[in-house]
């Protein structure tokens, strides 16, 4: 069966077109835009919130997307088990939204930084990462200000028990190490799925990273791991 | 409201010449008023009107090659790609409000380029920089250049634009007056390109995108001047950039040009509503009845004056066809936009503008625009005193250097050589996923979607050339760009350029002026890369003196196959090291010269086309058989330096040297020298008779120096260092500065 995936466009969203382009034509699933004003989700299987600056982000990353009318319905279905994943600021979107525990500060040099870097997977049981398989990292492109994860130590207690870390930045063989944190995230994380492993976010980009012409395509393990794992 | 009356002293104060004032009361048979005055201080300004470098700039190659839409037509030229696409591409300078305020100064600058592009009805698919300022020991240079990063950054990245590539220098020259060039480069459907025009007696004129405000009020006319002690006080010239609303207007924008609603569209950067309305009804040989009450403004109390010259970023004037404004309503509504009509298309050619029920202004749209009355002249030239001085030099009472390996770490680490990766990793370089080859490399390669085509794209200009010898220096930035491209596997096809220069009214600044032109004409020509259009920007001055005459020149290639894409670095042990093309051991305005002996003299290197567009055909013949594994120009700091960043600059795969430069004379002449059509090639071993065989039937110059190794830089057994050692240098300097 073909997943149908829902792409959310909010004003200011720029990595939708990306996330689209990827799903739809060289992924070969289902694709559509589901516009912020809206509230029906087209019987989408995976809604995505994709990267960019929703509203500007003019106050804090996220915090007005959240009120979108297409959130309401994001919200009932999260709850009832529909799969959501928030990219870049999808992921700080999902935090305000508190479809994910923490907040996103600003990177710890203050400057918004774009580059490459590599991602142990630290959860491979959910249905985002099962795909990635025999590899120790996987080298997914970041681009963001405010990528700098915080929460207290209540929560990172528990989503360290709940193995709710899916990604973490690390070298190239898969070490997690403060040296490659760029943006000074507690715990170097780079995404966190909640405790039903319906609801994933992170903040690097793996639509970027999804095709053989750019030489970079880490970022499909995840969309097909999805794909195949969802109607399991 | 009254107004206030207008004088020959107010017109003075305006920017006006006496004999401009003059010519406005012939124009109108009577004294303007205070609105009409301000139309026409910022029409005629420099800026809008290019007074005094339109007549030269008529004389570059604007038509030719694969130009679809000549330049200063519409609002940026049109290059045909094949498969119904186009590229349209400009570049522009910000550097006055940059000079003030930086971030806003540079954001807007990245703003306004975007619109020219998407006005045109192309989707902006990558931005460049071409950034300078003074030396970066300066603790306001590190604040300016803090700055503008931040700005460019923050507005492209908001965008979801990226920025893929361009250039940083430093140099005492930019001390006070930093030139930011923003150069936006985009794609568009042959069938939906918009254009620029208002006919069509009775359509609708709409305005929309942000509301009006007091901002920017007289930009025009502040970049129309010199910087001094009392340009901080013009901060509130500066327009704020708002990149969310310029991103729903681009969307909305395309929306409604792809739908085929208007008759024209153009976006408002200087001179606000002023310049939209008059350049797009003189376009069209008509006028328009405006009604400025519609405006939607920002705060109360604004005049008629104040509308009509505010530059509030993120604002479009459409000429919308009869029928046609609700759906375009429609579409603006639902990326929660302003969109309201503020007037008519008349038949009568005069610009009528009106204000809370008094006529402010009626002006016959035609006289207000370039091409039609706006001034033109030809100023003074003069060869400066200083040319025939600097010439004298005597390079070779140059002292040796004792250490070279210490002489070429030092050159090395300059911060106009170092990687400027502390910049370009704040631009998002890879949204939009087209970014085949990203900053750092010669060249951007941007991938065309859909297509098995990709375009190559670079901004460039050594500055200190230009300035020994406007006219060479000029020609060797053409030259240097279609280089770049040209490594990068892309076939250069048509140029923008962005003229930083100083006061033109001073002779000496005009003849640079003129002689850069003329240098850019015969290069142009020669390459047949047709010139789509630019920017001027004159009055880059601060009080010591003007800024190094900065023709920066940006070029778009196009890459026919995606097996072409080729790149700077070296790729793996044992492969052959090149260097194509010829050393004379020249070093006038070289980095060797400026870094070890503080000196900027001599001539530039000499250029010669011929051997130029040699190396580029066979360079492109080479990639198209596969045979080389990298290539990078020789520029600033020698073919020594070229080495040791095709040694480095794959931050992932560093690779080692062993090569021996041939000496002419003296080895710190030879390592150091910047002698023009050089590039440096690594080569598979396997491929090396058929490399040699197209090399000789070209009649290309070559020299095999070496081969790639394990590690380690070795450069003729006396300079040997650790890679480790070149990439702290290489990657650290800048950071170290900055973050001090």
């Amino acid at each position: 069966m073909k997943p149908k995936f829902g792409i959310v466009v909010f004003p200011g969203s720029n990595c939708d077109h990306d996330a689209y382009y990827v799903i739809k034509k060289i992924l070969n699933y289902d694709a559509v835009f589901l516009w912020h004003k809206d509230t029906y989700i087209q019987n989408c299987d995976v809604i995505i919130l994709p990267g960019g600056f929703s509203y500007g982000d003019y106050l804090r990353t996220g915090a007005i997307a959240r009120f979108s009318h297409i959130m309401d319905s994001v919200f009932n279905f999260a709850e009832k088990g529909g799969y959501v994943f928030g990219i870049c600021n999808g992921f700080q979107i999902l935090l305000e939204a508190g479809l994910l525990p923490g907040c996103m500060l600003k990177n710890k040099s203050l400057q918004f930084i774009c580059k490459d870097v590599y991602l142990s997977v630290r959860n491979k049981d959910t249905v985002f990462t099962k795909g990635i398989e025999n590899v120790k990292t996987i080298k997914v492109p970041i681009a963001h200000g405010d990528g700098n994860y915080f929460a207290d130590k209540d929560t990172l207690n528990s989503l360290e028990e709940n193995n709710q870390i899916v990604f973490q930045y690390s070298s190239k063989d898969g070490e997690s190490l403060e040296a490659f944190n760029t943006n000074g995230s507690v715990m170097n994380i780079a995404g966190i799925i909640n405790k039903r492993g319906n609801v994933l976010g992170m903040m690097p980009h793996p639509e970027r990273c999804s095709s053989k012409i750019l030489g970079k395509t880490d970022g499909s393990l995840i969309f097909n791991s999805l794909a195949k794992n969802i109607f399991n | 409201m009254q107004e206030l009356e207008v004088t020959h002293e107010l017109a003075l104060e305006h920017g006006l010449t006496d004999e401009e004032f003059e010519r406005i009361i012939k124009i109108l048979g009577r004294i303007p008023s205070f609105t009409e005055l301000g139309i026409f201080s910022v029409m005629w300004s420099e800026h809008c009107s290019y007074k005094n470098s339109i007549k030269l700039l008529k004389t570059l190659p604007r038509s030719g090659g694969r130009l679809l839409v000549e330049a200063g037509e519409e609002n940026a030229g049109l290059v045909d790609i094949g498969d119904g696409l186009a590229v349209a591409f400009k570049i522009e300078s910000h550097n006055h409000p940059s000079a003030v305020e930086p971030y806003q100064g540079a954001a807007t600058g990245v703003g306004g380029i975007m619109r020219d592009i998407f006005t045109m009805g192309a989707r902006p698919i990558a931005c460049l920089d071409s950034l300078r300022f003074g030396s970066l020991d300066d603790a306001r240079t590190r604040y300016l250049f803090d700055g503008v990063v931040r700005g460019i950054g923050d507005y492209g990245n908001c965008l979801g634009i990226p920025t893929v590539a361009g250039e940083v220098y430093f140099d005492e020259s930019y001390q006070d007056n930093p030139l930011v060039n923003a150069m936006s480069v985009g794609l568009v459907n042959t069938e939906h390109v918009a254009s620029a025009i208002a006919k069509g007696e009775g359509n609708p004129v709409m305005i929309v995108g942000s509301s009006t405000g007091r901002d920017g009020i007289h930009g025009a006319t502040f970049a129309s001047e010199e910087i001094s002690e009392k340009s901080e006080a013009k901060r509130p010239s500066v327009q704020v950039g708002d990149p969310l609303t310029e991103k729903l207007l681009l969307e909305a924008s395309l929306e409604i040009i792809k739908n085929g609603w208007l008759v024209g569209i153009q976006d408002m950067g200087a001179a606000g509503i002023s310049c939209s309305t008059s350049e797009m009804s003189a376009r069209g040989k008509s006028g328009m009845n405006i009604n400025l009450d519609k405006v939607p403004l920002r705060e109360k109390g604004m005049t008629a004056y104040e509308i009509m010259l505010s530059e509030s970023q993120e604002r479009m004037l459409c000429v919308v066809k009869k029928g046609f404004e609700d759906k375009v309503k429609e579409v603006f509504e639902k990326w929660d936009l302003h969109c309201e009509i503020i007037g008519e298309v008349t038949n009568d050619g005069l610009l009528h503008i009106s204000y809370q029920g008094a006529v402010k202004a009626v002006i016959p749209s035609f006289e207000l625009v370039l091409g039609g009355g706006a001034p033109v002249y030809v100023r003074e030239t003069k060869e400066p005193t200083y040319i025939k001085e600097i010439r004298k030099f005597d390079f070779k009472k140059i002292p040796q250097p004792k250490n070279l390996a210490e002489t070429f770490k030092k050159i090395f680490s300059s911060p106009n050589i170092v990687s400027k990766k502390w910049v370009f990793e704040q631009y998002d370089s890879t949204v939009r996923t087209n970014t085949i080859v990203g900053p750092g490399c010669d060249a951007a390669v941007i991938h065309i979607k859909d297509t098995g085509k990709a375009l190559a794209m670079k901004t460039d200009c050594n500055s200190r050339y230009v300035y020994l010898n406007p006219k060479e220096g000029t020609k060797i930035a053409v030259a240097e760009s279609a280089r770049n491209i040209v490594c990068s596997g892309g076939i250069p096809l048509a140029i923008t350029n962005c003229l930083n220069f100083g006061n033109p009214y001073k002779p000496e600044n005009y003849w640079q002026f003129s002689q850069a032109i003329e240098g850019m004409g015969e290069a142009c020509r020669f390459f047949n890369t047709p010139v789509t259009g630019g920017n001027v920007s004159f009055y880059n001055e601060s009080p010591n003196a003007a800024v190094y005459p900065t023709p920066t020149i940006g070029m778009v290639g196009l890459v026919e196959k995606l097996a072409n894409v080729t790149t700077s670095f070296f790729k793996s042990h044992n492969d052959l090291i090149y260097v194509l093309g010829e050393d004379y051991e020249e070093l006038g305005g070289s980095e060797y010269l400026k870094v070890i002996h503080n000196k900027v003299a001599g001539d530039c290197p000499h250029l010669d086309l011929q051997v130029e567009l040699n190396l580029h055909e066979t360079i492109l013949a080479l990639i198209k058989n596969k045979l080389i594994e990298s290539a990078h120009d020789v520029s600033e700091g020698g073919i020594i330096c070229a080495l040791a960043e095709c040694c480095i600059m794959n931050e992932e795969n560093f690779i080692g040297a062993e090569v021996n430069i041939p000496i002419r004379t003296r080895e710190d002449f030879s390592l150091f020298s910047e002698s023009q059509s050089r590039i440096i090639i690594s080569v598979n071993e396997t491929n090396q008779k058929e490399f040699e065989s197209i090399l000789n039937k070209k009649k290309q110059h070559h020299a095999l120096l070496g081969k790639t190794t394990n590690e380690k830089f070795i450069i003729n057994n006396k300079i040997n260092l650790d890679l480790k050692e070149l990439s702290e240098i290489y990657y650290d300097t800048i950071p170290r500065i900055m973050n001090a």
